[in-house]
């Protein structure tokens, strides 16, 4: 059971994180916390043109948590807005599950190694806690919410 | 006669549980305790035999149960050392019996700028936040004692810290994430000399060690039941007489008045003053009980039991690479409350796995964040022990941190 939630992918992100760090320029940046644990995650968004040029972050937390931040760069990095959110939305359906769905490895990538996180439901919110930063710092760089919004 | 742990285990039923393929090995007795089955048939008893409000009743069954919550608040009072059952007011739990004085304080004590109230960096956020709302409205300081590095409160600026401005100083007795035992005698003495009133948040040493309130000196204390084998939603505030007499209300409605009219309310003596409708009748008496089993053993044996099995886990744990203990490093002055970390894991991950092996922790920032940030770290990885932890309990922390360290490797 516990290796469907510490699966090599996971523990890789962790432990070599893609694109960490914040960089400047940057059109949107949001903080979050998990008030319950103390994690903490800032994420910045680039933009250029219609394409997330860059997704820049730094936090501390677990490894779920981080690992999530790490294959979110990864996923999203380069994509435009309404390609970002058909992948967001996809990875949050993922984690609120409960282990119920099939993730497709053509939209959500490493993603799919957090389908196991979606069976323990302490620490969805560890795998959501970048993506829900995410939103918000999009949404403050003026990349649409939802793909009708940027349609 | 030396401490039988299978003889007390036997009481706690939920001890029997499996745990995701494991026995159940509960360290988490801090946050909250277990519960024997002798408190359990109490509170089952009292629901099929006695149920009836208190205090109002002329009734039987409302005799009965007033009786019995009397009763418990008279055994609460022994077991402390109080010297009369109207000094232990019944609350929610330790927050609400702090956050009593912190409202009554501050027209009670006059509050306003140029006073001080003093706690410290150890604090549980419980004995902290109430009284960063309390300067807020009254334009009081806060002020604190910092914390060492070895985990103890540090009392260098005690003069400077406690002084004529000081009004009231509220500290933890034992930490509720370090495990340090305070030693309040000298706050408390110097506290005194200034005129300033004591609060004692003891929500973590009235469940473990022998507590005597005259001994102690403080002016107040504050503990909760369900740390010490009683249910949830029962909190003691002990106050002496005299203060209690001379606080405001707190929270109003039933139970707490003398004579009502539409104009005008004179209130009850305490406790009852501060023990606005009706109570947890059954938790109350839950915790009676529950007294009365801590009894039957004996505080100082339980004590010395947590002080081996905290000798045996400081020195287990420490032996373990990689790990760091925050906290007093031998059993003298603290209690059965291990924190520690796991190099390059965070505490989360560290509680997953420990609970994939049936080894129940707490990870987090245990309510007390401004001792992680103290000690550098965002959370920490805790274990606590009751009376009913063994040796062998703490071997199957042991194995399950070396199981962190291999899928972390």
């Amino acid at each position: 059971m516990i290796e469907q939630l510490y699966q090599e992918i996971i523990l890789d992100h962790y432990k070599h994180p893609h694109g960490r760090g914040l960089r400047d320029p940057y059109a949107g940046e949001a903080h979050h916390v998990n008030p319950t644990c103390g994690d903490e995650i800032t994420i910045r968004v680039a933009v250029d043109g219609a394409q997330l040029s860059d997704i820049s972050y730094d936090g501390m937390g677990c490894s779920i948590s981080q690992a999530s931040a790490s294959v979110l760069h990864e996923l999203l990095k380069g994509l435009d807005g309404p390609r970002a959110f058909r992948v967001h939305e996809a990875f949050v359906e993922l984690m609120q599950s409960r282990g119920q769905v099939e993730p497709d490895e053509d939209v959500l990538g490493d993603g799919v190694a957090f389908a196991g996180v979606a069976k323990y439901p302490a620490r969805v919110k560890c795998a959501l806690l970048p993506w829900m930063a995410f939103k918000d710092a999009a949404a403050r760089a003026g990349v649409g919410v939802s793909p009708e919004v940027t349609a | 006669m030396s401490f039988d742990v299978a003889k007390v285990r036997a009481d706690f039923p939920i001890l029997d549980r499996e745990i995701n393929g494991h026995p159940l090995v509960y360290l988490d007795s801090a946050n909250t305790s277990q519960k024997p089955r002798q408190v359990l048939d109490v509170l089952r008893e009292y629901h099929e035999r006695h149920n009836a409000n208190v205090s109002r009743s002329v009734h039987t069954l409302g005799t009965e149960s007033t009786s019995a919550y009397e009763g418990a608040r008279a055994k609460v009072a022994a077991f402390i050392g109080a010297s009369s059952p109207d000094e232990v007011v019944f609350t929610k739990n330790s927050s609400e019996a702090i956050n009593l004085v912190a409202y009554t304080s501050g027209p009670f004590l006059s509050l306003g700028p140029g006073d001080e109230i003093v706690v410290s960096e150890m604090e549980h956020h419980s004995n902290l936040v109430p009284w960063q709302l309390l300067c807020e409205r009254t334009g009081a300081t806060l002020r604190w004692f910092g914390v060492t590095d070895e985990g103890r409160l540090d009392e260098s600026n005690l003069h400077d810290l406690v002084n004529e401005r000081t009004k009231l100083v509220s500290v933890v007795h034992m930490s509720n994430i370090l495990g340090t035992i305070n030693n309040v005698s000298r706050i408390v003495a110097r506290a005194h000399d200034v005129g300033a009133l004591v609060m004692l948040d003891c929500s973590q040493s009235v469940p473990h060690l022998p507590i005597d309130v005259a001994q102690l000196g403080a002016d107040f204390i504050a503990f909760t039941g369900h740390k010490m084998l009683a249910p949830t939603g029962i909190g003691v505030l002990w106050g002496r007489t005299a203060l209690l007499e001379a606080m405001p209300p707190f929270l109003a409605g039933g139970s707490m008045i003398e004579t009502v009219t539409m104009e005008k309310t004179t209130f009850a003596p305490p406790p009852a003053r501060f023990e606005a409708g009706t109570p947890p009748i059954a938790e109350a008496i839950a915790l009676g009980a529950a007294v009365d089993y801590l009894c039957a053993i004996g505080m100082e044996a339980i004590h010395r039991h947590e002080m081996e099995i905290t000798g045996y886990a400081l020195k287990t744990l420490s032996d373990i690479p990689g790990v760091t203990i925050y906290g007093p490093s031998t059993p003298e002055g603290r209690g059965g409350t291990v924190s520690f970390g796991v190099d390059g894991v965070h505490p989360h991950d560290v509680g997953q796995i420990l609970d994939d092996l049936g080894v129940e922790v707490r990870v987090g920032h245990h309510c007390a964040r401004p001792v992680c940030a103290r000690f550098g770290v965002a959370a920490m990885t805790r274990a606590s022990f009751y009376l009913y932890t063994t040796a062998e309990e703490i071997d199957a922390l042991a194995r399950g941190v070396e199981q962190v360290r291999k899928v972390f490797a």
